[in-house]
C-alpha cells in the first residue's frame, strides 16, 4: 500500500518507493533518504511535528510537510 | 630537507573530525578566517615520523561536496583549487563507524577528485557497543584507500594515522564512480568539449552554480556557458549520482561490515525518551537553563572579588612605586583600571562557553533543536534558531554565523534580525555590576535574588527576541521555502580536551579583542578626563579654595572638592554634561551618559569607563564596585545607582543595539546595510523609551 512518510506511526517501519525531487533538497537524499532504502519512525516532537527518523542507519529529524513529499510502503510485520 | 605535507581533514559534522585535528596538532593550532568571509578557518601543525611536518586544516564539517551554505563552500573551493597554496597533498576524511554507510558518500566524492585521500574510521571504542565488526582489509582493497581505525576517546591508532599520512604517496587516486555511468551522452559531450579536464571536476563546476551560486574559477569559466540541461534536469542527474554512489557503498560494506543487532545497548533511545518527551524535555531543558545562571553568578564570584581587589592593589602599587606625574596617573587611573574591567569577567565568559561547548559537544542541542522547532515555528523562526539564541548567551557574532544551517531564508533573516536581544557576555558586566548595587542579597528557595535577577534578564532577552521574531514575520513580505533537517547525532560524553580548547580559544579571542577597543577607549577617556579647558579647569584649586574658604573644611575634604570640580569641567565633563538633559528622565547621570555613549563601540565598555572616570574623581574606594555606590545624584541627592535607576539601566543595556562588530556581521551575512541599520534605530530607540518608562514609573 501506498502512503507517505508523514503517515507513518511511531515504532512502524517502511521502505522509500519514491522522492518527489523537487521538493526535497539534495541534502536529504545524500543523507540516506533515497528510493529503495529502510525508514522508521523513533519518535514524534511534542505537538506531533517534526519527525525524527532512522533513515537508512542515519537518524535525522524533518518537518512533516516536508515527510508529504516521500512515498513509501509500510512493511508489515508478521 | 625538512618538507611540509597538506593535509585537509574534512568529514560529516558529528564523525569527532575536530577531535582528530586536536589529537593530531593538540596546541598548535590557530584559529583565523578564510579571506573576505567569516568562516572560520582552523589550522595547526603535527610532527609526524622521520622529521616530516604536516600542516593541518580542519575544514568545515559537510555532508557532501555538493554544498548548501557559506561554511560548506570553503571546501569544495579549496578542493578544485590547485593553485592554493593550502591545496591538499592528501585528504584525511574522517568518518564515524556508527554512520558509515552514510560518511562514505562523501568519501567517494573526494576520491574521485583523483586527490589521494585516507580514510579515517573514528569511535571505534563504539564498535563492541554496537555489534560492529570490520574487515579492514577488504575495506581497504574495495574502496582503493588506507584505513586508519581509531578511537580519540581512547586515544588509540594516533601514530598509525600519522604513520599513514607520512606515506601519503602509496595512496591510490583510483575513483570509485564512473561518472559517466549517471548519463554517458552528456558526459561524452563534456569530455569531448574539456577533453584535459577531470569530468567528475567539471561536473561539480557545473552542478555547483545551480546549488549554490556562481563562484569564479579561472580554468573553469567556460564550463558554466556548458548548459545543455535544464536545473530539473541536472538535479535528477544529481539524484541518480547519489542513488549510484549508495550503490557502491552497499556493496562494498556487505561484505566489509557485520553489524549483530543483537549485541547492541541502545542507550540513545532510553535518553531520548526522556531529553525529547512533550513534558519532561522541556522540564529538563529549563533545569539545564536555570543551573548555567545559577553557575555564571555564584561560582565564579569567587576568582571575579579576587581579581577585582588584585587590580586594585595593582593599581594602588604602581601610583606608589612609580614617580608622580601624568605618566603615572595614565597607567595607574587609566590603564590599570580600564584593563581590570575586562579581565574580572573571564570567570563567567568562560563557564558560559563551557556550558554551550558541552551541549553542542553532547549531542544534547540537537535535541533541543528538535523539542523546539514547532513552537519556534509559530514566531516565524525555526527551531535551529534556538542554537544561535543559545550562542547569542556568549556572543551574537559567531551566533549569526550559526544561522547559516537554516534553510529557509525567511526564518534565518528573522532569526539574524532578533539574536542581538539575546544577552550576549558583553551585557553581563554591565548587568552584574549594577544588580550587585540595586539588587538585596537574599534567597529565595535557595536561589539568590540576584541570581533570579539575573536569569529573569536572559528570559527577558529570549522573550523579546522571540515577540519581535513574531512581529517580524508578519511585517516582513518573503516569499521562501521552508524546510528543515537536523542530524540527530549519538549522545556522548564530551571530551575534556575538546571542551577545554574551545573554552580557552573563545575566551582568549573575547578578551584580546574586547581589550584592545578597552585599552583604547580608557586611555583616552583618561586624558578627556584629566583635562580641559579653560579657567574653571586649570584654576580649580583656587576657586575651590576660595569659595569654601569661610567654611574650615579638613584638607581632605577640600581635595576631594576640587578633583571633582576638575573633572566637572574637564573635556569629559563639558561633553557629559551636554548630553544629560536627554538622559537625565532616564535616571542618569552625565558619568553614565558618557559610558553608555563609549559603550556604542562594545557594550563591556561600559564598566571600564565607568572604572576610569571615577578612579580620576575618586581617590577614597578601591574596587569599581565601591566607587559606584559612593556616587550620589547631582539632582535628587542620595545614592546615584537606586533600584529605579538601576533597572531603568538594565533595561537599556537589554534591548539597545551597542555593537558594531555586530552590524558589520549583519551586514556581511545578509548582504545588505538595510537591516543593520534598521536595526540600529529599532532597537536603541526602543531602549530609550523603555528605560524612560521604568524610571518615571519607580522613582
Amino acid at each position: 500500500m501506498q502512503d507517505n512518510l508523514s503517515e507513518l506511526k511511531r515504532g512502524e517501519q517502511a521502505i522509500i518507493t519514491d522522492v518527489s525531487s523537487i521538493h526535497i533538497p539534495l541534502k536529504l537524499l545524500e543523507m540516506g533518504c533515497l528510493p529503495g532504502n529502510p525508514v522508521k519512525l523513533v519518535q514524534l516532537a511534542p505537538f506531533q511535528d517534526p519527525m525524527y527518523l532512522n533513515i537508512n542507519g542515519s537518524h535525522l529529524a524533518i518537518r512533516k510537510e516536508t515527510a508529504a513529499h516521500i512515498l513509501i510502503e509500510k512493511v508489515t510485520h508478521e | 630537507m625538512s618538507k611540509q605535507i597538506n593535509v585537509a581533514l574534512i568529514g560529516n559534522p558529528n564523525t569527532g573530525k575536530t577531535s582528530v585535528f586536536n589529537a593530531l596538532t593538540g596546541l598548535n593550532q590557530k584559529v583565523g578566517n578564510y579571506p573576505g568571509i567569516t568562516v572560520e578557518k582552523k589550522e595547526g601543525v603535527c610532527k609526524l615520523p622521520r622529521g616530516v611536518k604536516a600542516h593541518i586544516i580542519d575544514l568545515p564539517g559537510t555532508y557532501s561536496l555538493n554544498a548548501s551554505s557559506l561554511d560548506e563552500n570553503v571546501v569544495i573551493e579549496l578542493l578544485l583549487n590547485q593553485n592554493d597554496k593550502d591545496f591538499p597533498d592528501i585528504a584525511v576524511v574522517v568518518t564515524d563507524v556508527e554512520n558509515l554507510k552514510r560518511n562514505l558518500l562523501l568519501f567517494t566524492q573526494i576520491k574521485d577528485l583523483q586527490i589521494p585521500t585516507l580514510l579515517v574510521i573514528n569511535m571505534a571504542d563504539r564498535m563492541s557497543y554496537k555489534g560492529i565488526s570490520l574487515d579492514i582489509e577488504h575495506l581497504e582493497e574495495q574502496l582503493h584507500t588506507k584505513i586508519a581505525l581509531i578511537s580519540t576517546r581512547k586515544n588509540e591508532g594516533i601514530d598509525k594515522l600519522k604513520q599513514l599520512i607520512t606515506n601519503y604517496k602509496d595512496i591510490s587516486v583510483k575513483a570509485c564512480l564512473d561518472i559517466k555511468s549517471i548519463d554517458t551522452n552528456y558526459f561524452e559531450n563534456l569530455h569531448k568539449a574539456f577533453p584535459n579536464q577531470l569530468l567528475y571536476k567539471l561536473w561539480l563546476v557545473i552542478t555547483q552554480d545551480v546549488n549554490f551560486g556562481k563562484t569564479s574559477r579561472n580554468d573553469f569559466d567556460a564550463v558554466s556557458d556548458f548548459k545543455t540541461k535544464s536545473s530539473a534536469d541536472l538535479k535528477r542527474l544529481q539524484q541518480k549520482e547519489t542513488i549510484k554512489r549508495y550503490q557502491y557503498i552497499n556493496n562494498v560494506l556487505k561484505a566489509g561490515q557485520t553489524i549483530d543487532a543483537s549485541k547492541a545497548k541502545d542507550l540513545r533511545s532510553k535518553l531520548d525518551r526522556v531529553l525529547t518527551h512533550k513534558f519532561w524535555g522541556y522540564v529538563i531543558f529549563f533545569f539545564i537553563l536555570l543551573t548555567i545562571f545559577q553557575a555564571i553568578y555564584d561560582w565564579a564570584s569567587v576568582p571575579m572579588d579576587l581579581i577585582d581587589s588584585a587590580f586594585a592593589s595593582l593599581s594602588e602599587w604602581t601610583k606608589n612605586m612609580l614617580p608622580p606625574g601624568a605618566f603615572t596617573n595614565l597607567i595607574s587611573e587609566g590603564i590599570i583600571p580600564g584593563l581590570g574591567g575586562i579581565v574580572i569577567f573571564i570567570p563567567q565568559i568562560a563557564f558560559l562557553f563551557l556550558f554551550i561547548a558541552v551541549l553542542e559537544e553532547s549531542g544534547y542541542m540537537s535535541r533541543v533543536v528538535f523539542l523546539m522547532d514547532r513552537i519556534m515555528r509559530r514566531f516565524g523562526l525555526s527551531g535551529k534558531s534556538v542554537v544561535p539564541l543559545i550562542s547569542g548567551t556568549a556572543c551574537a557574532i559567531p551566533a549569526i554565523m550559526a544561522t547559516r544551517n537554516i534553510e529557509s531564508w525567511k526564518e534565518r533573516l528573522i532569526t539574524i534580525l532578533v539574536t542581538p536581544f539575546t544577552t550576549c557576555s558583553a551585557r553581563l558586566p554591565v548587568y552584574l555590576i549594577i544588580i550587585s548595587l540595586v539588587i538585596p542579597e537574599g534567597r529565595f528557595f535557595g536561589l539568590g535574588y540576584q541570581a533570579l535577577t539575573l536569569m529573569l534578564l536572559y528570559l527577558l532577552g529570549f522573550g523579546t527576541a522571540v515577540l519581535s521574531a513574531y512581529i517580524l514575520n508578519k511585517v516582513l513580505k518573503i516569499k521562501s521555502k521552508s524546510f528543515f533537517v537536523i542530524e540527530m547525532p549519538n549522545y556522548k560524553l564530551p571530551l575534556f580536551k575538546n571542551v577545554a580548547l574551545t573554552v580557552i580559544e573563545k575566551t582568549k579571542a573575547f578578551v584580546f579583542g574586547a581589550g584592545k577597543i578597552i585599552l583604547a577607549i580608557s586611555i583616552i577617556l583618561w586624558f578627556l578626563a584629566s583635562y580641559g579647558p579653560g579657567e574653571a579647569f586649570n584654576n580649580a584649586e583656587e576657586i575651590i579654595r576660595t569659595e569654601y574658604a569661610s567654611e574650615h573644611l579638613d584638607e581632605a575634604e577640600i581635595q576631594k572638592k576640587i578633583a571633582s570640580h576638575k573633572l566637572e569641567h574637564s573635556y569629559i565633563g563639558i561633553t557629559g554634561r551636554a548630553i544629560e538633559p536627554s538622559i537625565r528622565p532616564l535616571g542618569y547621570d552625565w558619568k553614565i551618559g558618557i559610558a553608555i555613549v563609549s559603550s556604542f563601540a562594545a557594550r563591556e565598555v561600559f564598566v571600564g569607563t565607568l572604572a576610569t572616570i571615577y578612579s580620576v574623581g575618586n581617590d577614597d574606594e578601591e574596587t569599581i564596585k565601591n566607587r559606584m555606590a559612593a556616587e550620589t545624584n547631582p539632582t535628587l541627592g542620595g545614592p546615584l545607582f537606586t533600584f529605579a535607576s538601576g533597572i531603568s539601566l538594565l533595561l537599556f543595556y537589554a534591548f539597545a543595539m551597542q555593537c558594531m562588530s555586530t552590524l558589520a556581521i549583519v551586514k556581511r551575512e545578509t548582504n545588505s546595510w538595510k537591516w543593520p541599520v534598521l536595526q540600529l534605530i529599532i532597537m536603541t530607540v526602543f531602549a530609550y523609551i523603555v528605560a524612560l518608562i521604568a524610571f518615571q514609573f519607580l522613582k
